[in-house]
């Protein structure tokens, strides 16, 4: 017994095993902790009272903890009118956004038709763009839609302004020009092309056409592009601060409250007086703010983080 | 008589109509637009909106006029230059750590995959600017943590004699720690999904064979992903270009100060910086990637 133990112990691949074990072991460690500080931070943060700021003794819990800040950032943020409000907008796009793009990647995965390569390539096209480039003429054109004259001639005359709705997001989600559709239906392109040309003939065989095999046969193979592009879709629409500014300018979701939430605290709290209170206080209101807006972010990540890496390697697009 | 395969072929195009009828009218026509823009001055009121066709002009003043554009844009440039091959590796390399059996395993992932939630939009522009952030580090622990930053390091190598740009450039990476990290949740997603599809006889015959770890990585892993690598490289350099100091000047320039003509030019000539960019890193890496067909 003892042998193999010295044994062991002085020959170098025991060593190096090890070696590489506490390496690792470090690195996950280490890195891990670099991701969690900042949440972590901001819990401590958050469940100070307003005096801890600037106690030096003060570094990760509190002397007094204090949930002040909660009710604040609730009360401002008008949290759960938010909460819902921004489920909503997230599940109604990611809903449409991946029946639509389901749609066009099955297309363009096996209903091969004249030009189909052009038009994927404009797909490609659609993700490379940046937003920016079109952020202009869509702003314009959703002030005044008229969807090349056929609104007017419905409305007797006059346009609609679409800014300030949910419309925009319905509608590029419908046609699924959403946030990063491309790469939707890129994902659903792979996993199409991924099955077997064989379950579709037999689907032929038995007499199904071309919708009845899609509903029934594909769709539910289809459940890991499915569950990935789901996922995708409603984190980046929860998080999303760049077209919610654009289209919803008094529609209460969570990125816009979140960044109007200094502003308002400070008018709170310093009655509209104009007066400027303390910065560092309306940092913490903000932190928890920041909390609570990615809190029910987190409870579904919790749930359903299992299935993120089997979802994309089931998708294929990593072949 | 329609063929089955014609029967399809009309079917695609129905499935593919509603994507089509989205390009043509919330991209095709706004990107068009765009460009009619760029080449004009615009102006709105109540009636309205009223185009002066006035040529290269905004393209002018975008690079030659206004203080800000030329910089920013070259700052996100070379900010991207620097960041995009330092998340492809790190992407790479923890992905490769995380495919290795140990306990903890799910939980490490659950942690590094926490990014992609956390990271878009708002939160990480309301992060860079925390003043508790800077309240933090001045306290007791905070300076403690500060201070873990890399002066050692930095002088050791360089006594040792390595490059002083190289030495920088990694420090410089390690410093921004925080931010490589919390880019590059997606791309370690892809990788670990790919890593995860080589089959594992292949692994076996090289031990056999004697092959060491090491080895085993360059010959085996690192072959078998490199078309991710492409796929991260430019899913990257887009994620970078889609939010930063250029993009918050075009907007700016667009919807605050109301000039929709030189916002769309600044922004044509930030979207032909990257359209070039992607093309010649495309082409580079295509160029050494191994498929397996």
């Amino acid at each position: 017994m003892l042998e193999t133990i010295r044994a062991q112990i002085t020959s170098l691949t025991f060593w190096k095993k090890w070696a590489w074990i506490i390496v690792r072991f470090v690195l996950i460690v280490g890195l891990s902790f670099v991701i969690l500080y900042p949440i972590l931070q901001k819990i401590s943060t958050s469940l100070k009272a307003r005096e801890d700021i600037y106690s030096p003794i003060v570094v990760w819990i509190p002397e007094r903890i204090s949930f002040e800040s909660y009710k604040y950032a609730v009360q401002i943020m008008e949290y759960w009118d938010t909460l819902l409000n921004t489920f909503l907008l997230a599940g109604m796009t990611t809903v449409l956004t991946a029946a639509s793009c389901a749609l066009a990647g099955y297309g363009f995965a096996r209903l091969k038709f004249k030009g189909s390569k052009l038009l994927f390539a404009c797909v490609i096209l659609t993700i490379l763009v940046p937003p920016t480039t079109i952020l202009i003429p869509m702003y314009l054109n959703l002030k005044d839609f008229n969807l090349l004259g056929l609104i007017p001639l419905l409305t007797g005359g006059k346009s609609i302004n679409l800014l300030d709705t949910y419309w925009p997001f319905i509608l590029t989600s419908m046609f699924a020009v959403s946030y990063k559709a491309g790469l939707f239906i890129f994902i659903y392109n792979q996993f199409y092309r991924g099955i077997p040309k064989e379950i579709e003939e037999a689907a032929y065989v038995d007499g199904a056409g071309v919708t009845k095999t899609f509903l029934q046969i594909m769709l539910p193979n289809t459940m890991p592009a499915i569950i990935t592009v789901c996922l995708f879709s409603f984190v980046w629409q929860w998080n999303d601060s760049f077209y919610t500014t654009i289209y919803l300018t008094s529609t209460k979701v969570m990125s816009t409250q979140l960044s109007s939430l200094p502003f308002n605290l400070n008018k709170l709290i310093t009655g509209d007086g104009g007066g400027q209170s303390d910065p560092f206080y309306l940092d913490l209101v903000q932190d928890t703010g920041i909390l609570l807006a990615i809190l029910p972010l987190i409870i579904g990540y919790l749930f359903i983080q299992r299935h993120f890496v089997e979802s994309v390697e089931r998708t294929g697009i990593v072949g | 008589m329609v063929t089955y395969e014609q029967r399809k072929a009309r079917w695609g195009f129905v499935y593919v109509l509603p994507w089509l009828i989205g390009f043509i009218l919330f991209f095709l026509i706004p990107l068009v637009n765009s460009l009619v823009y760029s080449f004009s001055k615009v102006e709105t009121n109540a009636e309205g909106i009223f185009v002066d066709f006035i040529g290269w002009e905004n393209y002018r003043t975008a690079l030659f006029v206004n203080p800000n554009f030329n910089r920013n844009l070259v700052n996100s440039i070379i900010d991207m230059l620097v960041n995009v091959p330092l998340i492809v590796i790190f992407s790479l390399f923890v992905a490769v750590l995380l495919n290795q059996n140990f306990k903890g395993r799910g939980l490490a992932r659950a942690i590094f995959f926490l990014p992609v939630i956390l990271a878009s939009g708002v939160i990480a522009n309301l992060e860079s600017s925390s003043l508790i952030e800077a309240l933090n580090t001045d306290n007791a622990a905070g300076r403690f943590i500060a201070g873990l930053r890399s002066f050692e390091l930095e002088r050791m190598m360089l006594e040792a004699g390595v490059n002083e740009d190289f030495v920088l450039y990694l420090t410089g990476a390690v410093d921004r720690i925080y931010e490589i990290v919390s880019q590059s949740g997606v791309q370690i997603l892809i990788f670990l999904a790919g890593i995860q599809t080589i089959s594992t006889h292949l692994y076996e015959a090289a031990k056999i064979e004697g092959a060491t770890g090491y080895e085993a990585f360059w010959k085996i892993t690192f072959p078998m992903v490199s078309p991710l690598i492409l796929v991260n490289v430019v899913y990257t350099v887009v994620d970078s270009f889609a939010s930063n100091s250029t993009v918050e000047l075009i907007r700016n320039t667009g919807l605050t100060n109301f000039n929709f003509g030189l916002s769309s030019a600044m922004a044509w000539i930030y979207f032909l910086s990257v359209a070039f960019i992607l093309a010649v890193s495309s082409y580079i890496i295509s160029k050494r990637v191994f498929y397996h067909e």
